[in-house]
């Protein structure tokens, strides 16, 4: 009895401890909470940006989809004043100017960054690297004026013509090749695009060529191999799930980019055999054209191009993603 | 002296402690070496004689530079700018360092094999075969062939045989490494360089590649690195042990196993420091 009695001032004190820390405990756990629900918030947040954008580009592209059904994706013809519209030109300009490019910055871009990995002297090494850095970092609207003012003259004055001349009695680069030197035009625009796309290529090329372990380059090397025979044969199949992932943000970016396309792109809803004539891409004619779109059809229209636009970079992605998991199977 | 190239290979008797009076022959011979990594000398006026159709080792505590010789033998070290050798390494006659030298056809002749498995991203036969293909043109029946002989050479064929398509990366390290061996040996080399070949294997694997290289020195000069001086007891003929980039004792393995001369191997041997 008397021992219980003396037990019990350290049992009260042990009880209110224990009060104390709960009290802090469910503090702590109400904070928590709030944080959790707070990630999840951010995270479902971009569900539902991206759901209301999906949402009002459907809503915003309906009355162009009613008004001429599927044929809108492949009717040439795109008349303000008849109010007759058709996608084909924008998105046949879309693809042709980002092939363009990637025909001519992926290469380059790989053959960049295994030379700033593998060959450069350390000298020149961050000069270079530095160089595409902030070429990648070039506002795209410098690319424009570039383009316009500087870089179509020059190829209207100095290279078309050649090329034109160069091409002409041979069939079918006659066709591709044809027509007068405008200066802007698809080629144009494509070139511009290569030149932006770039230093993602390389950036990102070069960052996974650098991550092929030293021992196994020695290996190729001590069989005895070459340069380009090292590159071909085992730096390249090492890494080329992040030069796919490279040269798919660039062609992201190839796809969408609006301001310089629109400057040198020649903004002509017309679809032509040679790369040399003017055309149009789906950003450019939704950024030429928004501000002087008069009733609802032509609105709704320009919305449509922009939701096919946003299909097509969704493929491209979920090709990109196909790829690399056939890639991943492959290895394995 | 400027006779640089000698037209008769060396012969030396063997030292009575090895036990034989064959004729031993000279494949390398190392001449007044010396390597820079920039500015810091790594090895200091090395001269040793590397024998043909034997095994030898370098031993010695880490930073010895035992694995820089190594690359000077197939000149890795031109991979890396700032690094250079002087002296010289003469094989068969020719030697090594001279600027003219074709080094892709150097490589052929001194293959070599590395710590880690290096399996190139393919298949096991395009493993293989991509060395054959470098250096002949063959119809496939007979590259067949050489893949097959290289990898029954390196002990692997009838682990392999029935996934010669399957990838070089989905192999066990142990497998890996004989992989890398046989593709070495499919190039038909006359020496073969081992870089701590087993520090990344279990031991039955190790067990394996030392077994292997048993075989291999039949037909091959074999230099091994080494960190395991029970492995360099096992595997070699001779033993070279370096300490702070010199050559401070060569002999037969018997002989610095068990008699060495200096004071410094007897500790490292003992393991009093290294």
């Amino acid at each position: 009895m008397s021992q219980s009695l003396a037990n019990q001032p350290a049992l009260a004190g042990m009880t209110a401890a224990a009060g104390l820390r709960a009290a802090k405990l469910n503090r702590l756990r109400t904070s928590d909470a709030a944080f959790r629900g707070m990630t999840r918030g951010a995270a479902l947040g971009v569900l539902l940006l991206l759901g209301g954008v999906i949402v009002s580009l459907v809503a915003g592209s309906a009355p162009a989809f009613r008004a001429f059904g599927p044929g809108f994706v492949t009717a040439e013809v795109w008349n303000p004043v008849t109010e007759q519209f058709g996608a084909l030109a924008p998105i046949t300009g879309t693809l042709a100017t980002s092939l363009i490019a990637m025909l001519i910055a992926v290469p380059i871009g790989i053959m960049i960054a295994f030379f700033l990995t593998e060959l450069c002297p350390m000298a020149l090494r961050r000069p270079i690297g530095m160089a595409i850095e902030l070429l990648a970092g070039v506002p795209s609207i410098i690319y424009g004026i570039w383009g316009l003012f500087v870089f179509a003259p020059f190829l209207q004055t100095y290279v078309q013509p050649y090329i034109i001349a160069t091409f002409e009695n041979i069939p079918i680069f006659s066709t591709i090749f044809a027509g007068p030197p405008y200066g802007i035009g698809v080629m144009t625009a494509g070139l511009i695009l290569a030149i932006m796309v770039l230093p993602f290529v390389t950036a990102i090329s070069r960052d996974v060529f650098d991550s092929v372990p030293p021992v196994m380059k020695e290996a190729t090397y001590g069989l005895g191999c070459t340069t380009w025979e090292v590159f071909r044969s085992v730096i390249l199949p090492h890494t080329r799930v992040g030069v796919i992932g490279g040269v798919m943000l660039g062609l992201g970016r190839a796809l969408g980019e609006t301001m310089a396309v629109t400057f040198v792109i020649g903004n002509a809803h017309r679809i032509s055999g040679s790369i040399l004539a003017p055309g149009t891409t789906i950003s450019a004619s939704i950024a030429n054209e928004f501000t002087e779109a008069v009733g609802d059809i032509y609105t709704s229209s320009l919305i449509a191009l922009g939701l096919i636009l946003f299909v097509i970079t969704f493929i491209v992605l979920a090709a990109a993603r196909l790829m690399l998991a056939q890639l991943e199977k492959g290895k394995k | 002296m400027d006779v640089s190239v000698k037209s008769v290979p060396l012969s030396v008797d063997m030292p009575a402690q090895a036990g034989s009076t064959a004729k031993l022959e000279e494949k390398i011979s190392i001449r007044n070496l010396e390597f820079f990594y920039g500015e810091s000398r790594a090895l200091k006026k090395i001269d040793l004689p590397l024998y043909a159709k034997k095994v030898t080792a370098f031993i010695g505590p880490s930073g010895c530079g035992k694995s820089t010789l190594l690359r000077v033998l197939n000149r890795m070290y031109d991979l890396y700018p700032g690094q250079r050798a002087t002296g010289e390494v003469v094989l068969d006659g020719e030697n090594l360092l001279a600027p003219g030298l074709d080094i892709n056809l150097l490589r052929a002749r001194v293959g070599m094999v590395f710590q880690k498995p290096t399996p190139f991203p393919m298949s096991i036969y395009e493993n293989i075969a991509f060395g054959i293909r470098l250096y002949e043109d063959l119809p496939k029946a007979e590259i067949d062939n050489r893949v097959e002989s290289a990898l029954r050479r390196a002990a692997l064929w009838e682990e392999v045989k029935d996934k010669l398509n399957a990838g070089g990366q989905a192999l066990s390290g142990g497998q890996q490494q004989r992989l890398c061996i046989a593709r070495t040996v499919a190039v038909r080399p006359e020496v073969i360089l081992f870089d701590e070949p087993c520090s990344a294997l279990d031991p039955i694997s190790t067990a394996k590649i030392e077994e292997l290289i048993d075989e291999l020195k039949q037909d091959y000069t074999i230099v091994i690195v080494t960190h395991n001086m029970q492995q360099a007891a096992r595997v070699s003929d001779f033993t070279t042990f370096m300490y702070l980039g010199e050559v401070v004792e060569f002999g037969p393995t018997a002989t610095i196993f068990t008699a060495p001369t200096d004071k410094r191997t007897q500790d490292y041997i003992t393991g009093r420091f290294g």
